[in-house]
């Protein structure tokens, strides 16, 4: 709590929150045939903003146009803000045609983290689906470096292909190095592949977790957190204590465009991370 | 620890809730099998007279497609149960499963349990409910991966 | 905020023919004087150059989807309601600019639009718009961000707020406890009084601006007999309202509807053609626009009105969340009658009725609230 606190000054001082801050391509790095990562640190030379797991930026591309992406780096470790995009529409296209050295421009960080540091002492069961395991990694990274805390941490993955899993080196190194339960499966297996195939809720049923005492963290496309979150309460864990990741159209990110209202909540302050209890009325229901 | 057959068909939650009888008669219908990698649990078009319950290892359900080779609709891991085919006519398997990796299964020998099932429609209701679940999961399992949810605008 | 709220602080009462003295005091201290006027067969908020500028002797006739302006049998100068127009235009800029941006070098630079060039009074405001600006000041100036145009012009803003001797044919303020009598948030408050051969203005001073303002108006104390008239009168027009909506548990009996069949209903007449978003005094909604000229050298963000009516306001992954004309009605309604309770802490709505007037299919606000109301359906037991 007292960390959003902090953030919240940190970007009080900034006078107009519709400005961007130029921050330069860093790193740059293919993750797919439609998915790359950027690398950015200021281009002025200071340090980059601190943020929290969960949170996103509003990225711009010059005369282009500015999109939210989350956050995919360590919160501790940071040189550079790393955003994992997908190409779908004009602008991150635009972004996936720049090159190291180009400039982008970033408001934030914005947005409600997932709850890591209030939850010490549970299981955490991450369930990622597609490019859902992006704004996941800051809070993997979390629980990692504080990894006494937490009891059993499992990481369920889902996605499209073998070709398309995301941040794979660093799946295989935490599967190694610390005491990590990750299962990765995919939608349609490819020849080679050699682990699950199927949609990553029938991970769910049978993972070792206990359900009277985790924290499940969820972010993927809405049908599969419909999914997830029924598996999840079959499973009996308590409402309070799943956390999904939601997306709605966002042009301000500052509470004032109107865009982002997903029933009385708005994704860019009251969110992104919710807990489920709190939109279990709307969750699921059309066109809401 | 090496757990009993009879513990661990106790222990399941597939088996649970089922009458002591029937628990016993199942249990002398199993038996533990090993399959090594690669090695084919059942192949499309066999004879469908048994059912497994997977103890350890990944199983590929798979269909073989000329000139493309196995393809893996889905796989079945650690506590799934595997095979409904030996329960309606012609009992025939209508897919392949092979082992990914080193597999420790339980076998049900089906052939035995549909001749008791025909006589005791107490234990065939149990059996077909337990199984019209795995189906039901197997199903929407499978809806969602034909949504292909994360396709670019699925 | 300068105006301050103190009833029966400090009233007078100014002859009508000394209204345009008052006019002349507002405009001499640099404001830029904003107030009704006829313009295309309506009664709009634009540029007042005098008081002759005014709608003296009309009136409006409304009703839904209906708005016709007629002769008064006097020369009343306030004897309407309202417009099209709402006082948000000149706060809450339809089209702003907030800031350019210029390839540099190796970079870019960014220069911010200035905020606040201009200071506006505005004439004739009623007590449902005094509301609607507090409404509209809790959604962009009290939050973690303000938004530093609005804050500015509100700041600076001088307020001559008129009671409504009369209530419109949509008008609800009654209802929703916001009107028809302007209580706080303006400088002066005039009620219009014609009683016989006198013609007169009852003033209620309510800042120093104000009282500033008013020492260079030929005035003279309020009487006993001035307050009787203007209480008079306001009973009169809070009985009188065109429309009522009974908002006894709205927030909760809106959000257990979602899935009433009256949506449906509503959907089959709604065209989403966004009118009532955009004369509504509170509805905020803007969307954002990043452009560039065709060399690339230049590149600007616009900050443009928009209406959740529209199919791109919800547009992500390919789609719109809300596709069909029901889903954006029954989002509208909800925010302005049962979210927004949630996110400020009041109703959005004040009870102006413009957009029962100014809906083309004449959809009434009230109406769709009675009849789910009225016929709600027992819970069936979903989730």
């Amino acid at each position: 709590m007292a960390h959003t606190l902090e953030l919240r000054a940190a970007t009080a001082l900034i006078t107009d929150p519709m400005i961007p801050v130029w921050y330069g391509i860093e790193r740059l790095k293919r993750e797919t045939h439609d998915t790359f990562t950027l690398g950015l640190a200021p281009a002025n030379g200071t340090g980059v903003a601190s943020f929290s797991p969960g949170q996103f930026n509003m990225l711009y591309v010059f005369g282009v146009g500015e999109v939210p992406i989350s956050i995919s780096s360590d919160p501790e470790n940071c040189p550079a803000l790393e955003h994992t995009t997908r190409m779908v529409g004009a602008v991150t296209k635009a972004m996936g045609a720049l090159k190291r050295g180009d400039l982008i421009g970033v408001r934030g960080p914005f947005g409600t983290p997932w709850p890591v540091a209030e939850e010490a002492g549970r299981d955490f069961l991450i369930v990622a689906g597609g490019i859902g395991l992006a704004p996941l990694r800051p809070a993997l990274y979390a629980l990692m470096k504080q990894r006494e805390k937490y009891r059993k941490i499992v990481l369920l993955y889902g996605a499209r292909t073998p070709e398309d899993i995301l941040y794979r080196h660093e799946l295989e190194r935490w599967r190694g190095k610390f005491d990590l339960e990750i299962q990765v499966t995919v939608d349609r297996g490819a020849s080679g592949w050699r682990g699950n195939v199927g949609v990553v809720t029938t991970l769910v049923g049978r993972s070792p977790f206990d359900p009277s005492n985790t924290v499940a963290l969820v972010c993927g496309p809405e049908v599969m957190m419909r999914f997830a979150v029924m598996e999840l309460q079959k499973r009996g864990v308590a409402p309070q204590r799943i956390f999904l990741s939601m997306e709605r159209n966002m042009k301000c990110a500052i509470g004032f465009c109107g865009h982002c209202q997903y029933g009385p909540a708005f994704i860019c302050k009251d969110g992104p991370v919710f807990r489920f209890d709190r939109i279990a009325p709307i969750f699921g229901k059309a066109e809401i | 620890m090496i757990q009993s057959l009879e513990s661990v068909i106790r222990q399941h939650p597939f088996f649970r809730g089922l009458e002591e009888r029937h628990i016993q008669f199942i249990v002398g219908c199993a038996k533990n099998v090993r399959f090594d990698q690669n090695q084919y649990i059942f192949r499309e078009g066999d004879a469908a007279d048994q059912f497994y319950f997977i103890r350890e290892g990944l199983v590929s359900v798979e269909l073989m497609v000329p000139q493309k080779g196995p393809a893996t609709v889905q796989t079945v891991g650690e506590g799934d149960v595997l095979g409904w085919s030996w329960l309606a006519p012609p009992y025939r398997w209508h897919f392949d499963a092979r082992a990914l990796h080193k597999i420790h299964a339980l076998d049900f020998d089906g052939k035995c349990l549909r001749a008791k099932c025909e006589e005791d429609h107490d234990l065939g209701y149990e059996i077909l409910k337990r199984f019209a679940n795995v189906v039901t999961e197997r199903l929407d399992a499978t809806r969602l991966q034909l949504l292909d949810l994360y396709g670019a605008h699925a | 905020m300068a105006a301050k709220s103190s009833k029966n602080a400090n009233s007078v009462a100014i002859d009508a023919t000394r209204l345009s003295q008052l006019f002349t005091a507002i405009s001499n201290r640099g404001f830029e004087v904003m107030g009704p006027t006829v313009r295309e067969g309506a009664i709009v908020y634009d540029r007042l150059n005098s008081v002759e500028d005014l709608p003296r002797g009309r009136t409006d006739e409304q009703n839904a989807g209906q708005y016709r302006l007629t002769q008064r049998h006097d020369q009343s100068f306030f004897g309407y309601n309202l417009g099209p127009h709402s006082w948000k235009k000149f706060l809450h800029q339809p089209i702003r600019r907030l800031w350019k941006c210029a390839r540099n070098g190796g970079g870019f630079q960014i220069t911010a639009e200035e905020a606040g060039l201009l200071k506006y009074a505005l004439i004739g405001v009623r007590a449902c718009e005094l509301h609607a600006l507090a409404v509209l000041d809790k959604v962009l100036a009290a939050g973690a961000y303000a938004d530093p145009e609005y804050k500015a012009r509100r700041d600076k803003l001088f307020i001559v707020a008129v009671n409504c001797a009369q209530a419109g044919g949509t008008c609800f303020c009654a209802s929703m406890k916001t009107g028809p009598r302007a209580t706080s948030g303006y400088d002066l408050a005039l009620t219009e009084i014609l009683d016989g051969e006198s013609h007169y203005f009852f003033v209620e001073v309510a800042s120093e601006r104000g009282a500033e303002v008013m020492a260079e108006v030929p005035h003279r104390e309020a009487k006993a007999a001035d307050r009787e008239i203007v209480d008079r009168l306001m009973a009169e027009t809070s009985s009188h309202m065109g429309r009522a909506l009974d908002i006894g548990g709205l927030k909760e009996l809106l959000y257990r509807n979602s899935e009433h069949p009256r949506w449906d209903n509503v959907a089959m007449r709604c065209l989403t053609c966004a009118n009532c978003t955009m004369v509504c005094p509170t509805c905020f909604c803007t969307t954002v626009e990043d452009v560039t000229d065709l060399a690339g050298q230049q590149a600007e963000r616009w900050r443009k009105w928009d209406s959740c009516f529209a199919m791109d306001f919800s547009y992500i992954h390919g789609g719109s969340v809300r596709a069909t004309a029901k889903s954006r009605y029954r989002q509208w309604i909800t925010h302005k009658l049962a979210s927004w309770v949630d996110q400020f802490g009041e109703f959005g709505c004040v009870g102006c009725g413009r957009c029962i007037t100014w809906c083309p299919v004449g959809i009434d606000i009230t109406e769709e609230v009675r009849a789910i109301r009225e016929s709600e359906l027992p819970v069936s037991g979903t989730r």
